[in-house]
């Protein structure tokens, strides 16, 4: 019998983290796949948001460097540390959708437009996981949130944000993809967006951003299967996947 | 044939890997873990081709594969 | 030594790169556009980064990573700009970052105006960002105390790994004085004091080969102290909590007791004191000289770290020998005045005259003020 699947040296298995059926989970599990596979995890540094994003800690502690800022500047920091650490060092940042797509806005525009030398990556969950569910940049017309109780109303609170093709009106970046972790098929899909992030990187080429599609059994009110569905059925429809930009 | 290996005392009970399995090879258990997780388990080894989804869509990396 | 004629905004931007600062971002703002302009310029020549931030908010985060990159790095603003920058030093106090900031003041509150003022003393010295955190603050009155002491901020920032505050005024950066100008650190010495923060930089784990460490939101220096013993033998020789983060930081406060540094000019038979800091405090000191010459034995006090405060200078004053104590600042009500006046604990009657909205203290009001006071 040969092993074909084994877990990641670049993460630790964690009792606490992340809501059962989070796909933050998953994402960090691929994170560290790819961060093994090209043999970058003495050389990575994890620049996280503040979210439930903010749960990477417990995963990779010990074994990848982590810098905490504060909420929606990740982008920033990553700008200053990427400028000035050796050039082979990997940095990317882990953001959520308050982080990048809200209080971070105008960082996330403008290091996509100066066209950084970093990876960003953005976990879309519609919702804001770690401070109890209330509405994001992201949240669908009519989804319910803590703040938006009757569901959220375009002509009160506006559409939901496309990050993804926000940053494709801005010429410096090369890639800009949205994948999804909905079914194992896709999650093999993010992973492959993650490498070529990272390998964008390592060459040198410019600025990756992935934004990953996302649940949140917790705060949708969804059991992690119908949490999937509900994906499937509503969020993928405002957010469909795919590669915007490959340069 | 294909060997499963879920680490029980991770999982979380989210049964995504038990809707993933094309086979109904896993199935949430009765025992549970010291979370107090109703862990999965594998309850059809036979059926297991070894697609490897189960392992891909879970957010705790708690199965290992062998072929 | 160099001797040049230079703006107080510019000769702090030089000094900088001469204490070993290879990266600065900045967001524009007057009255302290000269600095970013400046090192523009000059930061490539010495192989640094210069970048203008889309706002100050972004350019505090960016000095942020780069000082955790390991480079030394600096961010300057004006008043309004600072405030912005509150959430960032705080996270870079929180990370134990030795990066530098300079304010030069404008007028306020909110944007107030673009002319100079000495209104952020507070701001400065008691709550610059959130959680109690405290930097040593350093307050030049002229271009060469500008210099000096930028230079020695970057010494400072380094030793405590803490973020330092120099504290000027739109005077001084648009000021052009002579200055002589502090020597240029060797590459040498820079990348001895890099490798002696090896164990809390970040360019992935194998920057120090023993395991992960995370520039903390929970942990602050905590954290920081445990990965620089950590290196050594791997047991945390703190615990590893924010409360004992924040003893920490309380004892490293304890320790600024000895860089305290103010001028007392001809304060050995003085009946009267002036006092003020900064432009303020230059502005005093012309107006005890044409004091002494009316044959009024007046002295000077003029802090030059106001944080931490300079108390016992005030504390051992004679209540039996000093008359009053006039505090003057451009700013309306004052602050450092509240400072002097818990120094003095009611042992001398004090008194405060000030300007502000963008007015420049003149010695002849300070003289008015002095003789509205002579009972």
């Amino acid at each position: 019998m040969e092993k074909i699947y084994s877990r990641t040296k670049a993460v630790n298995q964690v009792s606490g983290g992340f809501c059962p059926g989070c796909f933050h989970g998953v994402i960090v599990k691929i994170i560290g796949e790819v961060t093994e596979e090209m043999g970058l995890i003495d050389k990575a540094v994890c620049v996280i948001g503040v979210g439930c994003c903010n749960n990477i800690y417990g995963y990779v502690k010990g074994k990848v460097d982590m810098v905490n800022t504060p909420h929606g500047r990740a982008p920033a920091v990553a700008t200053g540390l990427k400028r000035m650490a050796p050039q082979d060092t990997l940095v990317y940042t882990y953001q959520g959708d308050g982080d990048c797509a809200a209080i971070g806005l105008s960082e996330i525009i403008y290091a996509a437009n100066r066209g950084e030398k970093i990876t960003v990556i953005f976990v879309n969950n519609s919702t804001y996981g770690m401070t109890g569910g209330q509405m994001a940049p992201t949240t669908l017309i009519g989804q319910k949130s803590t703040t938006t109780p009757k569901g959220r109303d375009a002509d009160d609170v506006g559409y939901p944000m496309h990050m993804c093709e926000l940053l494709n009106t801005l010429r410096a970046p090369v890639f800009i993809t949205r994948v999804s972790c909905d079914t194992a098929p896709h999650i093999l899909k993010a992973k492959e967006a993650i490498r070529k992030g990272f390998q964008n990187q390592i060459d040198g080429k410019g600025f990756s951003f992935i934004e990953i599609m996302s649940s949140c059994p917790t705060n949708w009110g969804l059991s992690p299967v119908d949490s999937v569905k509900f994906m499937q059925e509503n969020t993928l429809k405002e957010f469909p996947i795919g590669t915007l930009r490959d340069n | 044939m294909a060997k499963l290996e879920i680490s029980s005392e991770a999982c979380k009970a989210c049964g995504l890997c038990v809707a993933t399995c094309p086979r109904q090879v896993l199935a949430l258990g009765e025992k549970l873990n010291a979370n107090g997780y109703h862990y999965a388990v594998v309850v059809d080894q036979e059926k297991c081709v070894a697609c490897k989804m189960c392992a891909v869509i879970c957010p705790d990396i708690c199965i290992e594969i062998w072929k | 030594m160099e001797r040049v004629f230079m703006k107080g905004a510019e000769a702090v931007a030089e000094a900088a790169v001469r204490a070993g600062c290879r990266f600065y971002a900045g967001y524009p703002i007057t009255p302290q556009n000269e600095t970013p302009e400046y090192l523009a310029r000059r930061l490539p020549e010495v192989g640094g980064v210069f970048l203008q931030g889309e706002s100050e908010v972004a350019s505090i985060n960016m000095v942020l990573g780069a000082s955790i990159a390991g480079a030394k790095a600096m961010t300057s603003s004006s008043s309004v700009g600072i405030a912005l920058m509150a959430e960032g030093i705080s996270q870079a106090l929180n990370g134990c970052q030795p990066i530098v900031i300079a304010n030069f003041m404008r007028g306020g509150p909110g944007g107030g105006t673009i002319q100079p003022a000495q209104s952020d003393y507070l701001q400065g010295t008691k709550a610059i960002g959130n959680g109690g955190c405290k930097l040593i603050v350093l307050a030049p009155c002229n271009v060469q105390e500008a210099a000096d002491l930028t230079y020695e901020a970057f010494r400072l920032a380094e030793r405590d790994r803490n973020p330092v505050l120099i504290l000027a005024d739109g005077c001084i950066a648009s000021m052009m004085e002579p200055v002589i100008l502090p020597p240029m650190r060797t590459d040498e010495e820079l990348e001895k004091e890099r490798l002696a923060r090896r164990n809390w930089i970040s360019n992935g784990v194998r920057t120090r080969g023993w395991g992960s460490i995370k520039l903390d939101l929970w942990y602050g220096r905590a954290a920081m102290v445990n990965a620089e013993s950590q290196g050594a033998c791997g047991k945390p020789v703190v615990e590893h909590t924010l409360e004992s983060a924040n003893r920490l930081w309380a004892e490293l406060y304890e320790t600024w007791e000895n860089d305290i540094r103010v001028e007392e000019y001809r304060t050995e038979d003085a009946e009267y004191i002036l006092t003020g800091y900064g432009t303020g405090g230059r502005v005093c000191r012309a107006a005890v000289d044409q004091l002494r010459e009316k044959g009024y034995r007046v002295g000077l006090i003029r802090p030059i770290v106001v944080n931490p405060f300079p108390a016992n200078a005030y504390k051992k004053l004679d209540s039996q020998k000093v008359k009053f104590v006039l505090c003057s600042e451009m700013a309306i009500p004052g602050q450092m005045f509240e400072d002097v006046q818990a120094s003095l604990c009611d042992r001398i009657p004090s008194y405060y005259y000030g300007r502000s909205g963008g007015h420049i203290l003149e010695e002849s009001e300070v003289i008015d003020a002095f003789m509205s006071h002579l009972d």
